[in-house]
């Protein structure tokens, strides 16, 4: 590959998902992001008993994220051939142990009680 | 602390204001990078033939470099083949519509299309004659027609037979690839000898043949039939790779799958009733029986090139008739108005889709800059990869130049001689996105 510009990491990110999907992808991203910051500024806090229950997920994005990438790659865990192979892994795992997380600090932040009456 | 919330007045609509303006920022800023610099006004009539990896990815480029130009394509092909994905295909992990787009869905607007093939160059009198008689004029030609397989010098060989009695032929196209798996899969349950091969003649995509081989290995052990089988990879020459390095890793793996070489074996005939091939060899000919072979055919420029004075006039590619032009600016020497790019280029590397991805801005630089009276400064330094597979799940990102000097894009990180998930990856997610890309001329 040539230079990896952000012009050029976009358009495959475009090909790759199919332009709809990417974009709404990315906003999914930014929703959550923004709606985590959200809740953190109107609590002003981390609400430590949502943020325990939350991370008790972290494991399952973890998994659910490289069975996912395995899934839709014909490969496996007897594939990982290199050490480069293990931290790819890694960042998968951490990326979707760290979504979860998010995530679900979000919709009990959302959905549930708000600070004060939180645990 | 709620009068505190209010007062960052970031309650749900506010927020979801806040997410359309950035989501917008985002996709303002990905147009914002595609802004090019500014079109150069010409009235040149230039024509592209082919519309493959190169020619659409070219034409794509031109459109915002240029204004006012006349750009005209011709093919008589109307599906676009996404060549590298035969492989994927051929083992049984996509279908044969993996490869398959419109000529047209990728084409911008602003081109004009001819939906012919070419038959006929007149490099003095500047003017391409189409199969049907059609004559276009131009100021500059770019040649990107890709490269013919011929089958025909394979005495006994014909395409009709690919899918049968063992033969498969994965570079045939998206619908032989997949016939060639059906024929992989029946002999990696019953077994046998699988003979692998390739030719003598300058091939896109080298590594294919191996890959093959390395995927049929991989797909018997699965079954658990490894046993049952032969492997024999028959080499055109000494090597198994061009590049010396590769080749001896690749000799180190070969051994490692207990795949036998033969060296400097160049198929000549096939019997397909009897399921001999026979190979010229240094000693004279020699036969080798299979059960399963996967044809890989000589190839050569188009006939439109071939009969044209631009292929080589001395030297080994003669006969095979690849352009004659600068290996670094892919300027014809002879005729400077013409181009060529991607396989039907006579240079010693590069019948990749990863080097047209490097030789299109290489053209588009010369072409731009002569149109504008100044010589352009780009160099294309043979940059190729290709990710050599070694079983279904990993691979090697090899990426090499003219000086058979390996350039991995990203040192330290994938090495280039080692079997990673992580190439697999590339080569299964990544690099149909990034073919996309170019073909679109975004990367
Ligand atoms: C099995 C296989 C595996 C491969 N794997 C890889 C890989 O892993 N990585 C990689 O980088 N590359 C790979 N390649 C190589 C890659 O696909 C080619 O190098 C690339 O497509 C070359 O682009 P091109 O534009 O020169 O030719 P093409 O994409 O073949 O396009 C040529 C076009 O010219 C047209 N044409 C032909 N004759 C005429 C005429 N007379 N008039 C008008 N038009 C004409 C054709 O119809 C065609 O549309 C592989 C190829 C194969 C077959």
């Amino acid at each position: 590959m040539k230079e990896l510009t952000p012009g050029m990491m976009i358009a495959v990110f475009e090909e790759m998902f199919g332009m709809g999907l990417f974009w709404a992808l990315v906003a999914g991203a930014v929703l959550v992001t923004l709606a985590f910051l959200f809740v953190v500024l109107r609590d002003r806090k981390l609400v430590a008993s949502r943020l325990v229950r939350a991370e008790l997920l972290a494991p399952i994005g973890a998994i659910a994220a490289i069975l996912f990438v395995q899934f839709v790659t014909s490969s496996g865990f007897s594939d990982i051939g290199g050490p480069v192979d293990v931290i790819a892994l890694i960042l998968i795992g951490v990326a979707g142990a760290g979504g979860l997380t998010v995530l679900a600090y979000v919709l009990q932040g959302l959905l549930g009680n708000r600070a004060g009456k939180a645990s | 602390m709620t009068r505190q919330t209010d007062k960052l007045a970031l309650d749900r609509r506010n927020f979801l204001k806040v997410f359309m303006a950035a989501g917008g920022a985002g996709a303002l800023g990905s147009l914002a990078s595609q802004a090019r610099a500014s079109a150069v006004q010409t009235k040149a009539r230039i024509v592209i033939l082919g519309a493959g990896a190169a020619g659409t990815a070219l034409a794509n480029r031109l459109v915002d470099r240029l204004s006012g130009a006349s750009i005209t394509i011709v093919d008589g092909r109307k599906q676009h083949l996404y060549q590298p994905g035969f492989t994927l295909i051929a083992a049984g992990l996509k279908p044969a519509s993996y490869s398959v787009t419109s000529t047209t869905d990728w084409l911008p607007s602003g081109v004009t299309l001819v939906e012919e093939a070419a038959a006929n160059i007149d490099p003095v009198s500047r003017k391409v004659t189409t199969a049907s008689g059609k004559e276009l004029e131009y100021d500059f030609l770019i040649l990107a027609t890709g490269l013919t397989l011929d089958y025909g010098q394979i005495e006994g060989m014909s395409m009709d037979l690919i899918g049968k009695n063992g033969i498969g032929s994965v570079y045939a196209g998206p619908d032989y690839a997949a016939m060639t798996y059906a024929e992989m899969s029946r002999f990696t349950e019953k077994g046998g000898v699988g003979l692998f091969s390739r030719p003598a003649t300058e091939m896109k995509c080298a590594g294919a043949p191996l890959k093959y081989a390395f995927l049929t290995d991989d797909i018997a052990r699965r079954k658990g039939n490894r046993g049952k089988l032969e492997m024999v990879y028959a080499a055109h020459n000494k090597a198994l790779f061009s590049v010396p390095i590769v080749n001896e890793k690749l000799r180190m793996l070969f051994e490692d799958r207990g795949i036998e070489v033969r060296r400097e074996h160049v198929m000549s005939a096939i019997d397909p009733g009897k399921k001999i091939a026979t190979f010229q060899t240094p000693d004279g000919p020699k036969e080798i029986g299979y059960d399963f072979t996967n044809i890989i055919p000589p190839m050569r420029a188009p006939d439109v090139v071939l009969n044209s004075p631009l292929p080589w006039q001395d030297g080994p590619w003669v006969k095979q008739g690849w352009a004659e032009v600068d290996k670094h600016t892919l300027r014809h020497v002879r005729f400077p108005e013409v181009f060529a790019v991607g396989d039907i280029a006579g240079v010693p590397k590069g019948k990749t889709a990863a080097s047209v991805k490097w030789q299109v801005p290489v053209v588009e630089d010369h072409l731009v800059a002569a149109l504008s009276g100044k010589e352009g400064t780009a160099s294309f330094d043979g940059y190729t990869s290709c990710p050599m597979i070694t079983r279904i799940g990993r691979a090697m990102l090899i990426e090499f130049d003219y000086k058979d000097n390996l350039v991995p894009s990203f040192p330290g990180v994938i090495a280039p001689l080692e079997e990673l998930w992580v190439s697999w990856l590339m080569k299964e997610v990544a690099l149909k996105a990034t073919y996309n890309a170019m073909l679109r001329g975004r990367a």
